[in-house]
């Protein structure tokens, strides 16, 4: 029912959709994320339930579809209603931020910053958020290695308790 | 978080503010987490939470393990109550797999899941009181937690980490003895819940330091947000056992409590009402529960039993694919909430076909109400913050994943 006030409202904003076991998706350019961002809070979707994103390295980088989907997932406290959007994303673009409108983008999106490295444009405290300042990489892409790569993970590691050098493991 | 931000550089300059380490490792932080507190006499100017001490990057592991692998990672999802984790996970892979399990299976995890919920919320509502200086409502339900742990390991073996579910229906089915056992419980417990409500509701320090401390508004609460106990304290009665109902809850006959202010004490009020409640679902649960099969009869998605394994051809090759090349996934995504003690759990998995999953995200009830920390404690006293912390009911394991 949501789609159909989206297509309405926001006409050509859903560039693609589809309807697996019940739940809803559209999938949205980002310039046109935060006109429909205003229109779901208008329909009630309130309850912003979980930002993340997926990682598809091998996906070509052709116009408006990149090699990262930002998915969030929004459920209307009224009507019971899900609904989730899928916005493509290259790698180093950024998205617009929604904490503006909602409080819990704040910490999902430093997660999504954290793990993924898609930078949120306008988000005021935009660290990480689960692993430590000097790590590097982002360990949720499909490229990053799975047991860590180095040990501790500590190379141009700059923190002072090892003097910048790397840790023997 | 670097040590310039921690703001020593601003002590220097500004005397009367102190800069105070809660935790990492301090008992009453729930798990290592940590909250740098920064403070003017005893009231907090700020806090800023820290957290990742307990990171174990499960949804990167998932994504090089078997979905009915992922099962025991689960487990130490919100350790507190893993049967839940278990429940709702599976329920997520049940969902992409677009597959029913059988209804005494169901009943089963009903069960269990308001086992683990009371077990959940003595933990939160206990320690929160311990925290605040009241002991001895935390030996009282203690002793019942004991107990749910003990039906737990009856039934799967193991205490703390269950791993009960199995992808279509349950790693095996209740034993003798655990019916009888649950209703000794259904008794003992709805003692206990009375005597820790005699102990803490109308206790005038109890309610001096918990009235009026992280109250927080319906639509901030929701703006943040928060589900579970947290959200129906402040007012709003989302409970996805009622609204979105999975398991056949739509058949139990609950209440789901809702508080007025969404404050500390409006929380302990919703626990407390909420063990009640799942004493009510799993007495309906006894009732009914109906012999038959608890896993589906789908040699495709679940094992065949052992005695066919080693006398069947067709069980033998159904086990070694099982194994060797995993559940035939369809390509999909699927979002899966179930309620968990804390609120909503959810599982969204992406599946390219594959025997793994392309893409595992588990989505925790209690990282955005922490996010909201800062808020909620701004202005209070260094002991409201413990208080807080408590009623959030932080389980580190889920926060950090």
């Amino acid at each position: 029912m949501i789609i159909e006030h989206i297509d309405a409202q926001l006409p050509g904003a859903i560039t693609d959709r589809h309807d697996f076991r019940g739940d809803q998706t559209v999938v949205v350019a980002k310039g046109n994320l935060l006109a429909l961002v205003d229109l779901l809070h208008r329909e009630g979707f309130q309850l912003l339930v979980d930002i993340t994103a997926v990682d598809w390295p091998d996906r070509p980088e052709t116009h408006g579809v990149g090699r990262f989907d930002v998915v969030y997932h929004w459920l209307n406290l009224a009507s019971q209603e899900r609904l989730r959007v899928k916005v493509p994303v290259a790698d180093g673009e950024t998205v617009p931020t929604l904490t503006g409108r909602f409080k819990t983008a704040d910490w999902f999106e430093r997660e999504v910053f954290d793990l993924f490295g898609i930078r949120f444009e306008g988000h005021p405290n935009l660290k990480r958020l689960l692993t430590w300042d000097d790590f590097q990489g982002h360990a949720l892409r499909k490229d990053f290695p799975l047991d860590g790569g180095d040990p501790f993970c500590m190379e141009g590691c700059t923190a002072p308790y090892n003097n910048g050098e790397r840790a023997r493991g | 978080m670097t040590m310039d931000s921690i703001a020593l550089s601003r002590q220097m300059l500004d005397g009367d503010h102190m800069i105070v380490n809660f935790g990492p490792s301090h008992p009453t932080t729930h798990g290592t987490l940590r909250i740098v507190l920064e403070l003017e006499g005893e009231t907090i100017i700020r806090a800023t939470p820290e957290m990742g001490y307990l990171h174990r990057g499960v949804e990167k592991l998932g994504e090089s393990l078997s979905y009915q692998q992922f099962i025991p990672l689960t487990d130490r999802l919100n350790y507190c109550s893993s049967i839940m984790n278990n429940v709702g996970y599976a329920c997520a892979v049940e969902k992409l797999l677009g597959i029913e399990i059988p209804k005494r299976a169901q009943q089963i995890r009903v069960l269990v899941s308001e086992l683990a919920r009371i077990a959940d919320h003595i933990v939160c509502v206990g320690v929160n009181a311990v925290d605040i200086g009241a002991f001895t409502a935390f030996l009282y339900l203690f002793k019942q937690r004991e107990t749910v742990y003990d039906l737990f390991e009856m039934a799967a073996g193991q205490r703390l980490h269950t791993s009960f579910t199995r992808i279509g229906g349950l790693f095996r089915d209740i034993p003798e003895g655990f019916v009888p056992l649950t209703e000794r419980f259904l008794v003992e417990c709805e003692a206990a819940v009375d005597e820790c409500e005699r102990l803490l509701t109308h206790n005038p320090i109890w309610y001096n330091r918990t009235k009026g401390i992280g109250a927080i508004s319906p639509e901030d609460a929701v703006n943040s947000g928060y589900t579970g106990p947290c959200l129906r304290a402040a007012g709003v009665p989302q409970d996805l056992r009622k609204a979105q109902p999975y398991l056949g809850y739509e058949t139990y006959d609950f209440d789901i409590p809702v508080g007025t202010t969404g404050d500390v004490f409006d929380r302990y009020l919703v626990r407390i009402e909420e063990m009640r409640q799942s004493l009510r679902i799993i007495r309906q649960v006894l009732d009914r529960l109906e012999p038959g099969p608890v896993i589906v009869d789908d040699y495709k998605v679940a094992l065949p039993p052992k005695e066919k394994v080693y006398t069947r051809m067709e069980s033998l090759i159904h086990h070694f694919k099982l194994i060797m090349h995993g559940i035939d996934m369809p390509v999909g995504e699927v979002y899966s909430a179930t309620e968990a003690a804390n609120g909503e759990l959810g599982f969204y998995l992406v599946s390219d076909g594959g025997k793994n999953p392309y893409r595992i995200r588990v989505r925790p009830p209690c990282l955005p109400i922490f996010s909201s920390f800062e808020e909620q404690v701004k202005g209070c006293l260094i002991a409201d913050a413990v208080a807080v912390l408590g009623a959030m009911n932080i389980i580190a394991g889920e926060l950090d994943r």
